[in-house]
């Protein structure tokens, strides 16, 4: 049976959520761990979201470090309250949508990291000791796939 | 009749030197800066076009084929201009997980 597309477009221009209650059930879970990982600030994986911007330059890099980091931090937050305040809702906005696919971006720059994905990982070994982080991977990646596509339209 | 002495200047006999403070920064400022974003193995390609799209309101076309230098030639210069600038359009490209970074070319 063909599924339906997890957010299609609405006519008022707002976008409709079509996931499952297991699909919503992991997301409300992977965003809790998300809330942590960012409020905690230590996590390994993190460092993809908060990149050098200055390579050659060490003493600029941390001065943009000190300005940003704080206020980059803040915005994933922000943006986490708005997707986890909307998650069991029919349809998102535009704007909302948006903040669900950082959301989800930054889960899967989180668990890539701290998994060590390379772009030629295409084969999934489920005995593998990392199986399920994987499978997830994987997972978020088709989602943030079909979100972006029904972002695409809105430009 | 007066003497011209104040009416015109006093003459100096020696050029006067204005003790201008000069600040070697280094750096040519008409150069411009590059932000630079670099190939990585998590974001998607999908993705990676539409916030190029999204921040810098490049055309789908303009957009793909940054991302396939991305992709293909492991970088690609996105935007170009003061420091301030490229700073803002990193810290924007950061926001939203692209790893870029600025230098001055």
């Amino acid at each position: 049976m063909l599924r339906k597309e997890p957010f299609s477009p609405n006519r008022d221009g707002s976008v409709a959520i079509n996931l499952d209650e297991n699909e919503l059930g992991l997301l409300r879970h992977l965003f809790g761990e998300l809330r942590e990982t960012l409020m905690l600030d230590t996590d390994e994986g993190l460092k993809r979201l908060y990149p050098t911007a200055y390579p050659d330059d060490a003493e600029r890099d941390a001065g943009y470090q000190a300005l940003v980091h704080g206020e980059l931090m803040e915005k994933r937050l922000n943006a986490l309250d708005e997707v986890e305040a909307t998650i069991d809702n029919k349809s998102l906005t535009v704007e909302q949508l948006n903040m669900w696919m950082t959301c989800i971006n930054e889960l899967r720059l989180i668990l890539g990291t701290k998994l060590d994905v390379s772009e030629e990982d295409y084969d999934f070994d489920p005995d593998a000791p990392d199986a399920q982080a994987r499978a997830i991977y994987i997972h978020l990646g088709w989602l943030l796939e079909h979100v972006v596509n029904a972002l695409m339209g809105t430009l | 009749m007066l003497s011209n002495t104040f009416t015109e200047p006093p003459r100096l006999t020696s050029p006067i030197i204005i003790d201008e403070p000069k600040i070697d920064t280094g750096l040519d400022l008409d150069t411009p800066w590059v932000v630079i974003v670099w190939n990585d193995p998590i974001n998607l390609m999908s993705y990676v076009t539409f916030v190029l799209q999204k921040l810098f309101g490049f055309s789908n076309e303009k957009a793909a084929s940054l991302m396939l230098d991305v992709h293909e030639k492991g970088k690609a210069v996105v935007s170009t201009g003061t420091r301030e600038k490229a700073e803002l359009d990193v810290f924007r490209l950061h926001e939203h997980g692209l790893w870029a970074t600025m230098q001055q070319d």
